[in-house]
């Protein structure tokens, strides 16, 4: 679906990640990180200007801190970009919209 | 390339200082255009350096304290109200030689008469080799976000000021204990958080000394803490470091342009928020190393708003005779 923004738990990551056709970038992020709230808007826009090339997911540490851990997230907002379920690149700390598409432009399907 | 309408005013910067000249300015009729700057993970964003604090209790018109950034939405929505517009990006060039003054997003080009500058300060880092490559990785300039990871651990916070010890304090909810590392022998903080500090069983602080080193390679594991008075060194292991040393004014956009001090503050004129420049006005921590208080940048974007005013309905009366 068009503009989907994927919510991960800890039922659905592994699936998500592996069986997506296109790059799954994954926005680590929680209620109480004011930069997370404000990229928030912007990973949103990226999702609907980007289906079909870029599938985007959030995952909230606070309720899957397990998976935060498997990645060794420590700093949010941490946005990974995965592909066929590994880790491409890492993104840690909040960006503008230009700045966050140029730093995916080179892994977008 | 875009040029758009002019403006009587353009506001640079989205703190206390340029949201409260955003109040005053948009109450006057004259329609401000706020460029409020982009998300990031430092101070440098919408809202400024409140946005990366928690609890402020000494704001007035709060008993019961107040979330830094919540108090910043609500200022920016008080300035929204009375028809103050925001641009969510950072300005990245100027030209105040000429009639209008000009200042470009990339490409885009605005115009207005007068400008208010209103970009604070940002957060020095400790400038090591690999500090940059280890953010995110055990460093950090944000404890309000990263805080929650270092459950359970121990880490230290660098710095001596009150935006140090209110980090602190902070981290000692998660971490098992926390070690203030100052360079000097007292703290700048005010009196208040010192004690706070003082009385925190969790916290520790090591006077007269200074972080030289970061160890790890993909994950923070060690600082070497050197001594400032015996220069010994001694290397201490961590799980996270906090970086709060102080700040640096962001005045780069106008270098050679607008006076400013030796450490980048820019200079008005006193009494006033006027620059050296006719038309372009400074408000809040970009132009104030003493004070810099949500209150006291707020109380200057007031000031800045009505020099702008004044300067503009003077303006207008001697080009229209």
């Amino acid at each position: 679906m068009a503009g989907n923004v994927v919510t991960l738990t800890t039922t659905n990551f592994d699936e998500t990640i592996k069986a997506s056709s296109t790059p799954v970038l994954v926005d680590f992020w929680a209620e109480w990180c004011g930069p997370c709230k404000q990229i928030d808007p912007v990973i949103r826009e990226i999702a609907t200007e980007k289906a079909g090339a870029l599938t985007v997911a959030k995952l909230n540490v606070d309720d899957h801190g397990d998976i935060a851990l498997r990645y060794n997230v420590m700093s949010i907002p941490t946005m990974i970009v995965f592909k066929n379920g590994a880790e491409a690149h890492r993104l840690v700390g909040a960006r503008g919209k230009a700045a966050l598409l140029a730093d995916l432009a080179a892994h977008l399907a | 390339m875009t040029t758009h309408p002019h403006r009587k005013v353009i506001i640079i910067g989205s703190g206390p200082a340029g949201l409260t000249a955003a109040v005053y300015a948009a109450r006057a009729s004259l329609t401000p255009l706020v460029i409020e700057g982009e998300p990031s993970s430092t101070s440098d964003q919408p809202g400024g350096q409140l946005m990366l604090t928690t609890e402020v209790e000494n704001f007035p018109g709060f008993p019961e304290g107040v979330q830094g950034p919540e108090l910043m939405q609500r200022m920016r929505d008080q300035a929204a109200r009375f028809g103050a517009e925001f641009l969510t990006e950072k300005a990245t060039n100027i030209d105040f030689s000429g009639h209008p003054h000009r200042v470009w997003v990339r490409d885009d080009e605005y115009t207005a008469d007068a400008i208010i500058v209103s970009t604070g300060a940002r957060s020095l880092m400790l400038g090591l080799p690999n500090e940059t490559s280890l953010i995110g990785h055990g460093v950090s300039t944000c404890a309000t976000c990263d805080g929650f990871f270092f459950r359970g651990q121990e880490i230290a916070v660098v710095g001596g000021g009150d935006s140090a010890i209110e980090e602190a304090s902070f981290l000692t909810k998660f971490a098992t204990k926390v070690t203030i590392i100052h360079r000097r022998d007292k703290f700048r903080a005010s009196k208040i958080m010192q004690e706070r500090a003082f009385n925190n069983p969790k916290i520790t602080v090591r006077w007269n000394s200074q972080v030289t080193q970061l160890f790890g390679e993909k994950k923070l594991e060690a600082i070497e803490v050197t001594d400032t008075n015996s220069g010994a060194t001694e290397r201490v292991a961590l799980g996270g470091l906090f970086v709060a040393i102080g700040h640096r004014p962001n005045t780069d956009l106008f270098a050679g342009v607008l006076d400013m001090e030796d450490t980048g503050y820019l200079v008005t004129q006193p009494g006033s928020t006027r620059t050296n420049v006719a038309g372009v006005f400074a408000c809040g921590d970009v132009q104030d190393h003493t004070y810099r208080q949500a209150i006291t940048a707020a109380g200057s974007g007031c000031m800045a708003a009505i020099d702008a005013e004044r300067w503009l309905e003077h303006q207008h009366a001697t080009t229209s005779k």
